[in-house]
Formats: C-alpha cells, sequence, structure tokens
C-alpha cells in the first residue's frame, strides 16, 4: 500500500453530537473495503460546528475541508477522491481559506483543531511550550509585568485585569498558594472553555503553570463541571501525559489536580468554587479577603478562568507587546466569541475587541437558524443583557458595552428570532436564579422567588404598571444587596427586556375562558 | 445492594486518604458505583472525613448532581437553558414529557428512563442538545429524540 493520507475528524463533544464517531468508522470501514491506506487522526474543533463533523484530508495543497459529514455521505467522498482532495458538493477548498476561519485572529486558539490534543510532540511543533521556556528564564515579577502590560483580563466575564490578581498573590506571603482554574463553564451561550480542554489541553496546562511561576505556587486545581464528560477525559489525559514529559527544571515542581463539579451553576462564582474544592457546599464567601490573599484553604490563590489562563503562554511566547497590539480602547488582545441559539452559522470565533456584534451575528454568523429578524441576543451568559436588533453596531469592548447598559462577558452570544416572548425570557432568568442560588443572601435567595411571581403576575396582565414598579424596585434591591453576580446580575437580562421590550410586558388581563 | 454500600463508602473514603475536602469526589464515585448515594452510608463517610453527618448531608443535598434514590437504568438529561430556547427546546421538553409520560424528574414506571433537566451542556452552537447516558446529542427534534430513545431501550 501506499504511503497513507492523513484524515482529520473531531472528537470535540459537538462533532460527536453530531455524529463524528460513526463518520470516523465509515471512514476506516470504506477505507479497508477499497483497499485505500488512510490514517485516521481525531482533532479538536476548528469551531465551525455549524459544518461538523468537519473531516478535513492532508493533500500536498494543504488541509481540503469537507462538512457537515454524515456517515452515509462517506462512500460519495470516497467516490469523489476526496483523499486527493477532489470537489464534492460538501468541499469547502482548504480549511485556511474559509472565510469564517481565514478572517479570525486566533491567539489562544491557534492551536486548537490541527492535532491530536494529546500528541505533546504535535504541541511543541506548532509552538507549545514557547511561553513556559520563557517564562523559565524570568524573574517571578516579570511574567506577573509580561502579563499586567498585555492588558489581559479575566475571560470568564468580569473582565479583571489579570496580572493586578497576580501581582498581589505574588505579593503574599505563605507556605502554600495555589492555582485555580475555574473550568465550571455553566453559562448558556458558551462553550470556549470546553472547545480549548478538548481541543488543546496543554495550553491550559502551560498556562497554569506559568502562573505558578509568576506568583509561586506550585499546586494548581482545575473545576471542571459535571456536565463536560468529554472535557474531563481530555484534561485528565493531558494532565498524565504532561506529568510524564517531566518538562520543569529540578526545584520547580507543579502539582496539578482535576476536580469535577456536581451540577451547582453557583459554582462559577469564585469563592462558591473555592468552598465547592474544599469539599463543602458551594456557597459564596463574603469579601474581603479577595481570594488573592485569603483564597483555597485560607492561603494566597490565583483564581482564573480557562482562556485567561491558556491565552497567558501566548503572551509569554510572543510579548506583552504582540498581544496588546490587538483590540480597542481598554479591551486589549482577542476575545473567543461564541455564536450561539438560532443562528445559522454557530461556532467559535476569535477576534480582535472591536469587532462589531453585526459582524460577528450576521457576517459569520448569517442570521438566525430559523431565517426570521433577528429580535434579540443575550450576551455573557444567563446574568448578562438581552441586546435589541437596534444595537447591532455596537463594538465588541467592554466599556462601550457597560455604557449602553450591557456587558461583553466571556463573548458568549445567544441569538432569538422575532418568535421569542421577552417577558418568558425576563421569567426565566428570575427562575434560574431561584433555582441556583446558594442561598445565603437574602436579595438573591428571596428575591428571585418574589420576581418570578411578579413576573408571573405581568404576564397574566394583573396590575401591569404597578407590578412593573414593584418588579424595578426589586431587581434594584437585588443589583444593590446581593453578595455575588448571581444576585447581583439577574436584574441585568429582567431589566433590558423591560427596556427593550416593552410591549412584550403590557398584557391584556387574562379573562376566564367562555363557557 | 444488601449492604446499603456502606463497606463500599468506607472504602472509597480510604481511597482518597480519608480527606474531607474530597468529599464530592468520594460522593461522585459511590453513586458511579451504585448508581445514587444511599442514606446509609452518611454515617460511614462522616465518620471517615471526621464531619459531621449533617455537613455530609449538607453537601450531598446542595448539588443537583447527587440523589438517594435509585433513578432509572438511562438518564436523558435535556439542556432547557437559553440557547437551547432560542430553538424550541421548551416543544421538545414538553414532546419528551408525553413520549415517555412522565414530568422532569420522575423516572418511567418501568424504571427505564430517568427525564432531568439540565442547564448547559456546552453544545449551544448545535442546539437543542441532550445527553442520554453519557452520549451527546445536538441539532435534536422530535424524531431524532425518539430514535435515541428507542436505540437505548434496545441496549
Amino acid at each position: 500500500m501506499s504511503r497513507p493520507v492523513t484524515v482529520y475528524v473531531p472528537q470535540d463533544a459537538s462533532a460527536l453530537s453530531v455524529g463524528a464517531d460513526e463518520v470516523a468508522a465509515a471512514i476506516a470501514a470504506e477505507a479497508r473495503k477499497r483497499e485505500a491506506a488512510v490514517r485516521i487522526i481525531r482533532n479538536g474543533t476548528r469551531g465551525m460546528l455549524w459544518l461538523e463533523p468537519l473531516v478535513e484530508v492532508q493533500t500536498d495543497k494543504g488541509r481540503v475541508a469537507y462538512g457537515p459529514v454524515e456517515a452515509n455521505d462517506v462512500a460519495g467522498l470516497f467516490e469523489a477522491g476526496f483523499l486527493q482532495g477532489n470537489d464534492h458538493g460538501l468541499g469547502h477548498g482548504l480549511t485556511g481559506d474559509i472565510p469564517y476561519f481565514a478572517n479570525q485572529e486566533r491567539l489562544t486558539f491557534a492551536r486548537c483543531g490541527l492535532a491530536d490534543p494529546l500528541d505533546l510532540q504535535a504541541y511543541e511543533d506548532n509552538g507549545g511550550l514557547a511561553g513556559l521556556r520563557a517564562a523559565l528564564e524570568m524573574d517571578p515579577a516579570a511574567i506577573v509585568e509580561a502579563v499586567t502590560e498585555s492588558g489581559l483580563r479575566g475571560r470568564g466575564g468580569a473582565g479583571f485585569p489579570t496580572g493586578i490578581k497576580w501581582k498581589t498573590a505574588l505579593a503574599a506571603e505563605a507556605d502554600q498558594k495555589y492555582i485555580c482554574c475555574n473550568a465550571d463553564e455553566g453559562d448558556s451561550g458558551t462553550f470556549a472553555d470546553r472547545i480549548l480542554m478538548e481541543g488543546d489541553p496543554f495550553t491550559l496546562i502551560e498556562g497554569m503553570v506559568i502562573a505558578g511561576l509568576a506568583v509561586g505556587a506550585t499546586e494548581g486545581y482545575i473545576y471542571l463541571r459535571s456536565e463536560y464528560p468529554h472535557a474531563i477525559a481530555a484534561m485528565k489525559a493531558a494532565i498524565g501525559i504532561w506529568n510524564e514529559a517531566n518538562l520543569l527544571p529540578a526545584g520547580k515542581g507543579f502539582n496539578l489536580c482535576l476536580r469535577k463539579g456536581a451540577g451547582a451553576y453557583i459554582c462559577g462564582e469564585e469563592s462558591s468554587m473555592l468552598d465547592s474544592l474544599e469539599g463543602k457546599r458551594g456557597v459564596v464567601r463574603a469579601k474581603p479577603p479577595i481570594p488573592a490573599i485569603e483564597g483555597l484553604f485560607g492561603k494566597p490563590t490565583v483564581v482564573n478562568n480557562v482562556i485567561s489562563l491558556a491565552t497567558v503562554p501566548v503572551i509569554l511566547a510572543k510579548g506583552a507587546n504582540y498581544y496588546k497590539n490587538f483590540g480597542m480602547g481598554r479591551s486589549r488582545g482577542t476575545l473567543a466569541f461564541q455564536l450561539a441559539g438560532n443562528v445559522a452559522r454557530g461556532g467559535l470565533i476569535e477576534k480582535a475587541f472591536g469587532v462589531t456584534l453585526r459582524a460577528l451575528v450576521e457576517e459569520y454568523g448569517g442570521g438566525t437558524l430559523s431565517g426570521r429578524p433577528i429580535r434579540a441576543m443575550q450576551i455573557g451568559g444567563p446574568l448578562g443583557s438581552y441586546v435589541p436588533a437596534a444595537q447591532l453596531d455596537l463594538p465588541m469592548d467592554y466599556e462601550a458595552f457597560a455604557e449602553a447598559g450591557a456587558m461583553v462577558g466571556h463573548g458568549g452570544i445567544v441569538v432569538f428570532d422575532d418568535s421569542v416572548d421577552m417577558a418568558g425570557q425576563a421569567r426565566f432568568a428570575m427562575a434560574f436564579c431561584a433555582i441556583e442560588s446558594c442561598g445565603k443572601c437574602t436579595p438573591c435567595r428571596v428575591g428571585a422567588v418574589r420576581g418570578t411571581e411578579v413576573i408571573d403576575k405581568i404576564i397574566a396582565g394583573q396590575n401591569v404598571a404597578e407590578n412593573v414598579t414593584l418588579l424595578e424596585d426589586l431587581c434594584e434591591v437585588m443589583v444593590d444587596g446581593s453578595l455575588c453576580a448571581m444576585g447581583g446580575l439577574t436584574p441585568m437580562p429582567v431589566l433590558s427586556a423591560l427596556r427593550h421590550f416593552p410591549e412584550d410586558f403590557d398584557r391584556p388581563p387574562k379573562r376566564p375562558a367562555a363557557e | 445492594m444488601s449492604d446499603n454500600g456502606a463497606p463500599l463508602a468506607a472504602d472509597i473514603c480510604v481511597r482518597h486518604g480519608n480527606r474531607p475536602d474530597t468529599l464530592i469526589e468520594i460522593l461522585h464515585e459511590l453513586q458511579d458505583a451504585i448508581g445514587y448515594v444511599p442514606k446509609e452510608t452518611l454515617p460511614v463517610i462522616a465518620e471517615a472525613l471526621n464531619l459531621s453527618r449533617a455537613e455530609v448531608y449538607g453537601v450531598l443535598s446542595f448539588y443537583h448532581d447527587f440523589h438517594t434514590a435509585p433513578k432509572g437504568k438511562h438518564t436523558i438529561a435535556l439542556c432547557r437553558a437559553e440557547a437551547c430556547q432560542s430553538v424550541g427546546c421548551e416543544a421538545l421538553a414538553r414532546h419528551a414529557e408525553q413520549k415517555l409520560g412522565v414530568k422532569f424528574g420522575e423516572t418511567t414506571a418501568d424504571g427505564a428512563f430517568t427525564l432531568k433537566p439540565v442547564y448547559c451542556l456546552g453544545n449551544c452552537a448545535l442546539a437543542p442538545a441532550m445527553m442520554l447516558d453519557g452520549r451527546l446529542y445536538g441539532r435534536l427534534d422530535a424524531d431524532k429524540f425518539d430514535a435515541a430513545v428507542k436505540k437505548a431501550e434496545t441496549q
């Protein structure tokens, strides 16, 4: 047989959800039948999720893409000569030339989908470990300085400068410090953490090890939600391979431990995540003290989101200035935008800050999946505002969004068409808060229940004007009086729905049905 | 299980060094092995980790993942969060309830399926999504749901 042709079939959870395993099996079976030499590599996703399963064939010209491929398309692909990169109805030409992909600025996700995620040699060949090697030559303070200088802000949603957190932890005196990675990506409309952990897990590990070198921490925890079994498996395997490879010089050990969540949304809040890591109920802690001074087991702890940590290697490898030169205003670098919900071409788009919402949702996303007009987008997760279609020209920038009463958050964008009932969405925000509140503070625990009841009355048309006033009042109490973002931000979707879509709250009283 | 899992619970605790910070890991392992966390194991775990029973029960009852009674042979977790709502997961939820003859949180009379809501499986670009015994489904509709249920039934 001739030299085998390399065929890539993603094993990302999203690809699997639409039959990637079946496609890989069909390609292997068809190749056997035709006595064609094929080597199948299960890579991460390239982020173009609407094309999944996206099969790529390595040719002399580069990687040629076909998708979305179903198992029963496979015989036809062989027939058309896809192993030579020939045309087919599902063909998209070279992957790197697909506009959706070509126009991105892939820094954090530069390697995602290129190779077998657990192939450490391929990781290094594609630029991995360069950040770590640079960091090993630097003083802790210089590493912190580079991260501060890059302008990197917390990608989990809060947007707090990462370097400042690290500086505080570095300055804290303690016999033990910790790096905790918040991988409890519970927000609907987000999957960047998952894609990275499944598609390029070593990047996260490298980022955590650099964080450890920077602040003097020798232990790290990844708190990964139980709803992500594929990411858990990938991270566990990657940690094993990383440890085996023994990449750190003597005296610079870093012990990494993965902890599985147990289905509590609130554990995405950093202080309740710390309590959960200690084996307790995920109840929010009062601040101060901040985790950087008194965090896990009472020790100085850096708590960062997956993408924040996974962005550190490229900053160290290419320099703070390189990273800082992307973006606008005080939003530096790139964000992994996630297009989700009712959108024709959903997926992950890593772009510099400053790209407009319209460019993302219309040019990349291609509008709604249903083909109906866009009515609203919820941005930044369940605690983010609903943004009306009229604001599509907003630039993706922390400050510009804050000024418009919305938040960029982690860059998750859930698109809704004109069939959405915004009063229903506002109700869900309150109901979700009631389900997921940790129960520690009253504005959140009780406020969410009362909020659901008041919206029910509005929907039923009972004293609408008075109840809307009451709802606004309640939201004010939740914003001002809640201990954390759960109760404090739930009013964001509620009030934005009310402000931008008042017609959905203006209900006539329901009359008993006629006999 | 005739011994209510108590010896197994004690064994798992020892394997985790009887460390109280591993309580959630211990409960996961116990539930993976038995299918639920029998209440009879609580005093054993409390003793091993040097915690009060109330503390162990507090953790057990806080997290949605854990349950203290057996569930169906198969678990269907249907996502009902915003991204799935935007493409009609509520209609699918009603279909699932009708098809299985149960409400969310319940188990079918024959013990075959437990239907539960989940708030995000991270498959939001290919919504609606569900997970059936660890297998993720995307771009779900009523027909695909029925086929998945049928496939599980024959397993």
